[in-house]
């Protein structure tokens, strides 16, 4: 049931060079910069994106995600919330408005998978980049590369799963929209939601816990996608595995790496869900098929891989 | 001919470098497989490998893969070093981490 979260709204992701990861981001992704703090952080968007930013770098000697953020309804709900992650047991950190720029306070917290997440109610409203909100033309001139629409959502690896699943779902009200079960009905993989898109967030069993699989961003076209894929030959940009589809979602996609090592994705398509929907499963046995359908076998890069 | 050669003494393979190239994409590009290659960014660890012989040139290394001490003892990342000289390399045995991450997806095949 939805709890007042409302979307993915920024991630975090550590770099070990600003430099080479701005150019990788704003060149190759598209992205838009917007800002950069005194910590000399650099914000960025997808030109779709009505808030400030979506993409936060921090330059750091080891790459991987500090956090991911959602934004809710609005600062009720942020209190309500919070509440709620308390009395579940979450500890929970303050983080003041402004320690990201233009964004109000958020409320952290740690999921036992390792992984920060944080809750907002309020950023900066800048408006979609390069179009009018008043008889916007279809999209805006001088976009670059692979002309990301929209920042979408973030895989993490980790274990605890299934108290991962109990605060997204009771907690925060995200639904499960599809799951992998191994033979013993053992929870191994879940993609959340908590909207029409068939994941926000997803996770995957690992031993070590806090890892990153990748960030995703979403594009509009299986063209834009067979685009991207030139687009990452073109600039020698090192690649992980695709154009294909995922059979866990049904996305059309393509995985590769920023500079640092930290996996991106762009993709397009995929299923949709509704409240109603019931979780799709994937059986263990047919995991190959579930993450690269046309192959229908396992990468092991992709599953080993991670920052 | 310009380059350097590599040596994995682990393997018995041997490829040619070029001048400002990084051993992995060395190998990679003679479509040699005696290194893991992952991110090839200097962020995983997947290409860990140690020198015993020669001289190079570091680019960036996550600290978790490749921490001063680890470097000084020439356990580098395979992505990020240029050789200025020939090359003996040899394999480093994965990490407990990455061993772990091994037997937990394998029953997933
Ligand atoms: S391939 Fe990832 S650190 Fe070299
Ligand atoms: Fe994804």
């Amino acid at each position: 049931m939805k709890k007042g979260v409302m979307r993915p709204g920024h991630v975090q992701i550590r770099v070990l060079d600003m430099g080479e990861a701005v150019k990788h981001y704003t060149e190759l992704l598209g992205m838009i910069e917007t800002d950069r703090d005194d910590q000399g952080r650099v914000y960025l968007k997808a030109w779709t994106e009505v808030d400030k930013f979506s993409l936060v770098l921090r330059e750091a000697d080891e790459p991987g995600c500090d956090f991911m953020g959602f934004k809710v309804v609005d600062e009720d709900t942020l209190v309500t919330l919070e509440k709620d992650l308390v009395a579940y047991g979450v500890e929970v950190e303050q983080v003041p408005a402004e320690e990201l720029k233009d964004c109000g306070r958020r409320v952290r917290f740690t999921v036992p998978s390792g992984h920060a997440f944080e809750l907002y109610a309020d950023k900066k409203y800048t408006g979609k980049w390069g179009v009018s909100s008043v008889n916007p033309e279809a999209w805006p001139r001088g976009l670059q590369g692979m002309k990301a629409v929209r920042f979408d959502h973030c895989l993490f690896y980790g274990p605890e799963l299934a108290a991962v699943y109990d605060i997204f779902v009771n907690v925060l009200g995200f639904d499960l929209a599809e799951q992998v079960l191994d033979p013993e009905g053992t929870r191994i993989a879940q993609f959340l939601t908590v909207s029409m898109k068939e994941h926000d967030i997803a996770f995957i069993h690992h031993e070590e816990k806090g890892k990153f699989h990748h960030a995703s961003f979403f594009l509009e076209t299986w063209e834009d996608v067979l685009r991207a894929a030139d687009l990452i030959s073109m600039t020698d940009t090192s690649i992980d595995i695709g154009p294909t589809r995922h059979g866990l979602t049904h996305g059309k996609t393509i995985y590769f790496f920023d500079p640092s090592g930290n996996r991106n994705e762009v993709f397009c398509g995929g299923d949709y869900f509704y409240p109603d929907h019931k979780p799709v499963t994937w059986q263990a046995e047919q995991l190959g098929k579930a993450i690269f359908y046309h192959d229908r076998v396992l990468n092991e890069r992709f599953l080993t891989v991670l920052t | 001919m310009a380059g350097f050669q590599v040596f994995n003494r682990t393997t018995g393979d041997h490829f040619t470098c070029q001048e400002g190239q990084s051993v992995l994409k060395a190998m990679e590009q003679l479509g040699m497989k005696c290194v893991p290659v992952g991110c090839r960014g200097g962020g995983c660890g997947f290409c860990k490998i140690r020198v015993l012989e020669g001289d190079f040139e570091c680019g960036k290394m996550s600290k978790a893969h490749a921490p001063p001490e680890a470097v000084e003892k020439g356990e580098v990342l395979a992505c990020r070093i240029y050789p200025r000289t020939d090359l003996i390399i040899e394999c480093v045995p994965l990490p407990e981490a990455a061993l772990a991450k091994q037997t937990t997806t394998k029953p997933l095949r």
